[in-house]
């Protein structure tokens, strides 16, 4: 072997290698982060952590059961308006979409998808905060904004891989068109579109730059929907970033606590569809 | 028959297929089509089809791949809208009726349609065939109407003690009778097959070519089939077709062995196709 | 003969019983909510800015000083900041995921690739606030005692890495925001990579090269839209990236040549300042900033998104 093939032959044995070295590290980042959290923050996620509202700095006892609480009411309200609104134009843009506007309407939902979320935040500030106050709905509204543009696509995409034969079989045995999307086309599709609908809720979840400007934060328990209200992500930003030991302490029991939830929603939706499209090829 | 009148029969009174809604057994006319042209966008698929189909008997469709047979098919009960971008001239009468007047919801439970690969729902053996009679408004005994269907396709002892089963646990043969009894559930008095048999294999075929021969009392059947000894074995008439037209329209007997064209002859002798 | 069929009026009135034209309107009117929501955000953004448009004009993207008091504001530090730690993301990002992706897609028997892919979709999932708690409290440390000074010790005498230690500062946040577009492109390259045809690796191979020329020389330059597309994909993401960034960048609204300074970002500044705005020139330059980088995404996006689908259309039809 002369000495050029044979460092051809050390460079690739070199080169491949490291690539496997690059993904090895892309997955170690995750079991990483994973255990900076709990190994920081599992002694502070206690009985308290879940029941007790905040102390302030330097006692001890406090907890978020505020910002978990304001953290589902937020969701919800995102959820309720922004699943049934995503769902809804992803069925317009995969069975009734005609060329040009349906063209329009796809472009303008990866536009949305693209915007940064803080951009989102400021959007409903200026909408709505300016117009009434900071509240649990203003976060709401932000969050589902960004929720809308994902479900749509998503939906859409499930349901435009249900075979068009499936839609024919419907339509011959005497069904309306919109008796067969909905007895039909959507059965066939469910398990992808509620997959895409976890994923978007978990993501909307994590989101805090949308709730700096619209539901801010909130020590206490609030006044209902129509104030400010707490939330895990914005507990997590506010604590960490204060200059107390003890408040980064509560900073890494949120951080753990938001993670596992996310995490665990976007396993359980991948397993979901792992078990297969409901639909024969 | 109006729709509100079929909504509120009993099972007692689905009208039996041919002699109380349309032509007598076996006269010309129960589905005609009249100076058809079909095109895809400025595309021309049939060139002035006009065809009679018979009451209570078999029709075959041959030509060579692309030929336009499936496409006629498809106009017959306006699946073809489906498509965007098309369009229709000329007429189709079922019943001398035209079937553009006709609400096409109505006029596709009157001609049912079975297709080429087997297409059940993700649903079970019996919502399928329960299918089309739920969305039509029947009121009668469900379970009942959904074992006469899959008697009459043959199917019924297969699959009576595994009703509640996914369909796509079926085999190939066994899916494409579900279809078949899924559009018989609702008493069409015309069945269109597209090619029905072409994913199946030789036994399942001749499961389902009996099968035709017992169903054609009840029933006009219309099918479309690039199997010329399918069409030879089951059809009374037979219809060929070149390039979007109709070439030559027989008997099945005069069309194979006696054709009067020389395209017809050509195809049947294995010249081209 | 037989009578026509209905046309016009009849006709509407026809499909409005069967009940689909509905259906098709309501599921219209929840589509065009998207439209509507566009629409209403670039009027948002671009009239609540135009006090501050109109006092600067083009000169604000230009003009380094931002100061509350005398009411003076420019955006070139957050622009800086921003393409600045985007760049640093990227350097870092590209290789590991171009690499990683390689592996993926090449190398990997199926079920370690599929495995390894769900874990790093994983990674993609984590929220932007905890990446900046860890880079906080775990980044920072290791940037400052060891990361930087070793930086500093072998190449200090470029400017970029010269200059006070702070541990926060444009090359933390670029390092965590390479931690945070790591998966989005492994994972795009990836797809790109496994729609290579298997011939090009084959034919490369068949005429003496080594796995890694084949690799390298036949497989992803093919890929290379895709891989471009993911590589802007990720840039867009970064550009936007709020949390972690604010929470290391330091919060310096000027410019500095090193990277160990603190500095700003524009989403970083939105993030701070915000609530926190006095007076209308200072908030409306603040949602100024805000279009500047509406903008940018949009811009970065369609381009990543021209790429990816001129992957998928070209198919074979290679240049």
């Amino acid at each position: 072997m002369t000495l050029r093939n044979r460092w051809r032959k050390t460079l690739s044995y070199f080169m491949l290698s490291l690539t496997g070295v690059c993904a090895v590290v892309a997955v170690s980042l995750l079991f990483l982060i994973l255990g900076i959290l709990v190994y920081n923050g599992w002694r502070s996620v206690d009985w308290n952590f879940f029941t007790k509202l905040p102390k302030p700095p330097g006692e001890p006892g406090g907890g978020m059961a505020n910002a978990i609480v304001g953290s589902l009411e937020i969701i919800l309200l995102a959820t309720i308006m922004g699943l049934p609104v995503g769902f809804m134009a992803g069925v317009y843009l995969s069975e009734f979409g005609g060329k040009t506007f349906a063209f329009l309407i796809r472009y303008m939902a990866d536009l949305l998808n693209g915007v940064p979320s803080i951009v989102i935040g400021i959007f409903v500030w200026t909408v709505v905060v300016r117009r009434f106050h900071f509240s649990a709905y203003a976060g709401g509204i932000a969050l589902a904004l960004i929720l809308i543009p994902i479900t749509a696509r998503s939906t859409e995409q499930f349901m435009t891989m249900v075979p068009q034969t499936l839609r024919e079989g419907a339509l011959a045995l005497g069904a309306s068109k919109w008796r067969a999307i909905a007895t039909v086309v959507v059965p066939a599709a469910y398990r992808g579109i509620a997959t895409g609908m976890i994923l978007g809720v978990a993501r909307i979840s994590g989101e805090t730059a949308p709730l700096l400007f619209t539901s801010l934060n909130n020590q206490f328990w609030g006044g209902g929907l129509s104030d400010q209200t707490a939330s895990l992500p914005m507990m997590v930003y506010t604590h960490a970033t204060a200059p107390y030991d003890d408040w980064h302490r509560q900073a890494w029991a949120a951080g753990l606590v938001l993670l596992f939830g996310v995490l665990l929603a976007n396993i359980a939706a991948r397993l979901i569809l792992s078990r297969g499209i409901a639909v024969q090829k | 028959m109006s729709p509100n009148e079929y909504m509120t029969m009993g099972t007692a009174n689905l009208p039996s297929a041919s002699s109380a809604a349309g032509k007598p057994v076996g006269q010309q006319g129960k589905l005609k089509a009249v100076n058809l042209n079909f095109y895809y966008g400025a595309y021309q698929a049939l060139h002035n089809i006009s065809l009679d189909v018979p009451a209570n008997r078999i029709t075959a469709l041959i030509g060579p791949s692309g030929c336009g047979k499936s496409t006629f098919l498809r106009t017959l009960n306006r699946i073809s809208e489906t498509i965007r971008n098309t369009r229709v001239e000329g007429e189709i009468l079922l019943d001398d009726e035209n079937v553009m007047n006709v609400d096409v919801t109505l006029l596709r439970r009157r001609v049912g349609m079975v297709f080429q690969k087997s297409n059940p729902f993700p649903k079970s053996i019996f919502d399928n065939v329960a299918y089309g009679l739920k969305v039509n408004g029947f009121r009668g005994r469900l379970a009942e109407a959904v074992e006469k269907s899959l008697k009459r396709a043959a199917l019924w002892e297969e699959v009576k003690d595994k009703l509640h089963k996914s369909a796509y646990a079926l085999s190939g043969g066994q899916q494409q009778r579900l279809c078949i009894a899924r559009a018989l559930a609702v008493d069409p008095e015309v069945l269109l097959l597209d090619e029905p048999c072409s994913a199946l294999d030789p036994i399942a075929t001749a499961k389902i070519e009996d099968l035709l021969f017992t169903l054609k009392d009840q029933c006009t059947i219309v099918i479309v089939t690039h199997n010329m000894q399918q069409a030879a074995r089951v059809a009374d008439r037979t219809g060929f077709f070149l390039l979007g037209k109709l070439i030559e329209y027989n008997t099945t007997e005069i069309i194979f062995k006696t054709p009067t064209r020389q395209e017809t002859e050509d195809y049947i002798t294995g010249r081209f196709g | 003969m037989s009578a026509p069929p209905p046309t016009g009026a009849r006709a509407l009135i026809l499909r409005l019983r069967s009940g689909d034209e509905v259906a098709r309107l309501i599921t219209l009117t929840f589509a065009s909510t998207i439209l509507l929501v566009t629409a209403g955000l670039v009027y948002e953004l671009w009239s609540t800015s135009s006090l501050s448009r109109h006092k600067f004009g083009l000169g604000f993207l230009t003009s380094s000083s931002w100061d509350p008091v005398t009411g003076q504001f420019g955006a070139l530090p957050f622009i800086y900041g921003t393409v600045v730690t985007s760049a640093i993301a990227l350097i870092i990002a590209v290789p590991v995921g171009l690499g990683a992706a390689i592996f993926l897609a090449e190398l990997a028997p199926a079920r370690l690739s599929s495995a390894f892919t769900f874990f790093i979709e994983l990674l993609a999932a984590v929220p932007s606030v905890i990446y900046g708690v860890l880079a906080m409290f775990t980044l920072v440390p290791l940037m400052r005692d060891y990361v930087d000074p070793f930086l500093k010790k072998t190449l200090g005498f470029l400017p970029i890495f010269s200059g006070t230690i702070f541990g926060y500062g444009y090359l933390t946040a670029g390092a965590i925001l390479a931690i945070m577009t790591l998966p989005f492109i492994i994972s795009i390259s990836r797809e790109a990579l496994l729609e290579v045809p298997v011939e090009q690796r084959e034919a490369a191979l068949a005429l003496g090269a080594t796995r890694w020329e084949s690799t390298w020389q036949a497989v992803v330059p093919w890929a290379r839209l895709g891989i471009f597309g993911s590589v802007f994909l990720a840039l867009a993401r970064a550009l936007g990236e709020t949390m972690a960034v604010t929470m290391v960048i330091g919060n310096d609204p000027a410019i500095h040549a090193s990277l160990f300074s603190p500095g700003y970002a524009i989403a970083a500044i939105l993030a701070n300042e915000f609530t926190e705005a006095t007076g209308d020139i200072y908030l409306q330059s603040l949602i100024c900033l805000g279009l500047v980088l509406f903008l940018l995404t949009i811009v970065i996006n369609a381009l990543a998104r021209l790429l990816i689908i001129a992957t998928t259309r070209r198919g074979s039809a290679h240049p």
